[in-house]
């Protein structure tokens, strides 16, 4: 212990045990008791969701989701939310995990500045971008298709896929892909036999995370397509003059999938910014 | 015939020099070690022939074959490295067979040379194990054997055993001794551990600051330390230094005492070896500082004219701190260094 902390009394230190639990309490609060609120209005009858005062216990009635699954147009954007998901899985991966490796494994002059432009990518606001990349897109023929906006989300997932793959690759030893090489693998098959089937569990989580990405942009979505919107688009769109209730299942059907993937993939995403979680 | 010669090789990483100029021939089936404190180069010229490194000058040569220039599976090297680097996805077995996979041998001949060297490396129970559920030693045990099994020219090893607690190390060293001469392969052997180098080598190369100092046969280069530095590196107490005054025609003085020296020079210092010392009626006067019972010896530290000065006694000795030892060398064991060059005069 540091002379500092001699100084700090039993007292000072019972104190900032509590505002240390205090803030972990109203952080868990700030995210968990919208979600619950939600949960609690989809699984509510209509009446119950408009009367007032409000029930904190949930009657599993399922009138809304049922309503959801027989709504016209529902299961299209369901199917064009997931191949929009799907393509910017595999596109931010396969440019992303090369990169990642680059920088983990190679020294080459602006390195740390290419490190920080990735994150900066992320800065840049999509709405200042919408509307040129709206008449873009027509012009070459992409606007209202899946693979057109997949591209879009792609550009959003990237800086993440390079990040987790980078400190994946990180943490594999270099000595690994070195032995590789002595026993007769070149560059490549060292990488597909050796780093390949170590690094595979963590770029699986990258991909779940871009599919998340992808699975929760609405901005573009709602911007870029017409016909063949997304399920958030969709439901943006359609949910405007709809009833509470069925706002409140529209929100529900959104947040459940992301939710269960950035659970699965939760370790991973710590490993991004340094934290080790094992 | 594996003989590797390495011709004029230097290395910078950017303006840091790490090896300067290094010319060295080892013999087809020599056991050859790198020896040097951490930062010596001697970790980065093995890395070199391996192929894990560009020299920035120089050339490799490998059974009168130009190597610089090829990938590392190409060499006719395997390695052995200071982490193992056993592949945690595979088993033991695979381990040992990832280079004769990577060769394309048939399945029995992969069966018959991994189950040949687990057996030379007492690892035969743990083939079906996974990295994970192994000791280090047994880790280093999968390393050496997978090295083995590719039946390489050249075996490279970057401090294999350093990672070892100091028992398994001992075992591992006359182990690794013995399946290497049995192998008949020519092999480097990099440590910074001095006994590990005088145990294993038939000749070590002694580094320091990016040159070779000396290579020599371990006992030529622990009784005839080619320069000041190898004399103080090597031995566990290292040598007794003096200086001496020339007394005229080959005769010089040290610390009182009257020496036959190198014929010409002007101050030149005089080296022991602190077991090269017993009492004697007569001989320098040592104030003994520090008295260390070693069990098998007795270490004193002592002051001899303000120079520092070690002695390795018989353990029945009682010496006290304080008491004033006659200390006389052994004869034809005491060795002359020039303080300009540092290098050591005849």
């Amino acid at each position: 212990m540091t002379a500092v902390a001699d100084v700090v009394t039993p007292d000072a230190r019972k104190a900032g045990r509590g505002l240390y639990w205090a803030g972990v309490i109203l952080l868990c609060a700030w995210v968990i008791i919208p979600l619950y609120l939600l949960f609690v209005n989809t699984m509510s009858s209509p009446d119950t969701v408009n009367s007032f005062p409000k029930s904190f216990i949930p009657e599993f009635n399922m009138g809304s989701l049922e309503f959801f699954m027989g709504f016209q147009g529902m299961l299209r954007a369901l199917w064009n939310s997931v191949l929009v998901a799907l393509m910017t899985m595999v596109m931010s991966i396969a440019i992303g995990a090369p990169a990642g490796y680059a920088l983990s494994r190679f020294d080459f002059r602006g390195k740390e500045l290419f490190r920080l432009l990735i994150l900066l990518t992320r800065a840049f606001p999509l709405p200042l971008l919408a509307l040129p990349l709206a008449v873009l897109f027509i012009r070459t023929g992409l606007d209202d298709t899946a693979f057109g906006l997949a591209l879009v989300h792609t550009t959003l997932a990237i800086p993440f896929a390079v990040l987790i793959t980078f400190s994946l690759f990180s943490g594999i030893p270099l000595e690994l892909e070195e032995a590789a090489w002595t026993l007769g693998c070149t560059r490549l098959t060292a990488f597909t036999k050796v780093i390949l089937p170590l690094v595979l569990p963590g770029i699986t989580a990258s991909a779940i995370f871009a599919f998340v990405i992808s699975w929760n942009e609405v901005f573009a979505a709602a911007v870029l397509t017409i016909e063949n919107r997304t399920l958030p688009a969709f439901l943006l769109q359609t949910l405007g003059e709809a009833p509470l209730h069925l706002k409140f299942a529209g929100g529900f059907i959104l947040v459940v999938p992301a939710l269960i993937f950035i659970f699965a993939v939760r370790k991973y995403l710590f490993a991004m910014w340094g934290i080790a979680n094992r | 015939m594996a003989e590797i010669r390495i011709k004029n090789v230097a290395k910078n990483f950017g303006s840091y020099q790490a090896l300067h100029d290094i010319n060295l021939t080892i013999a087809d089936q020599e056991f050859m070690v790198l020896l040097g404190a951490s930062g010596c180069g001697k970790s980065t010229l093995l890395r070199i022939i391996a192929g894990l490194e560009t020299a920035t000058t120089g050339e490799v040569w490998i059974s009168g074959r130009r190597v610089d220039h090829l990938s590392p599976k190409d060499r006719g090297i395997s390695m052995v490295f200071q982490n193992y680097a056993v592949f945690p996805h595979l088993t033991v077995f695979e381990n040992i067979g990832f280079g004769l996979r990577m060769q394309k041998l048939p399945d029995d001949e992969v069966k018959r040379r991994v189950e040949r060297t687990a057996g030379l490396m007492h690892i035969e129970q743990l083939l079906k194990r996974y990295s994970g559920e192994l000791s280090g030693g047994q880790r280093q045990r999968v390393a050496v054997a997978r090295a083995l099994a590719m039946e390489p020219d050249v075996i490279l090893m970057d401090e294999p055993l350093s990672n070892l607690d100091a028992l398994l190390r001992m075992e591992m060293r006359a182990e690794l001794k013995g399946v290497l001469a049995e192998s008949r392969t020519t092999a480097i052997y990099v440590t910074h551990d001095q006994v590990e180098a005088m145990s294993m080598a038939d000749r070590i190369s002694v580094m320091h600051q990016g040159k070779i100092v000396q290579a020599a046969s371990p006992i030529e280069v622990y009784r005839d330390p080619a320069a000041e530095f190898v004399a103080s590196f090597i031995g566990n107490p290292p040598m007794n230094f003096l200086p001496a005054e020339a007394a005229g025609s080959g005769r010089w003085t040290v610390a009182g005492q009257s020496f036959e020296g190198p014929a010409n020079g002007k101050d030149l210092k005089w080296a022991i070896r602190p077991e090269d010392l017993r009492i004697a009626d007569q001989g320098f006067g040592a104030r003994a500082k520090v008295v260390e019972p070693l069990g098998a010896h007795l270490l004193v530290t002592c002051d001899v004219e303000g120079h520092q000065f070690r002695a390795v006694l018989d353990s029945e000795l009682s010496v006290k701190p304080g008491d004033v030892l006659t200390l006389a060398p052994q004869e034809g064991r005491g060795r002359w260094f020039d303080p300009e060059t540092t290098l050591s005069v005849a």
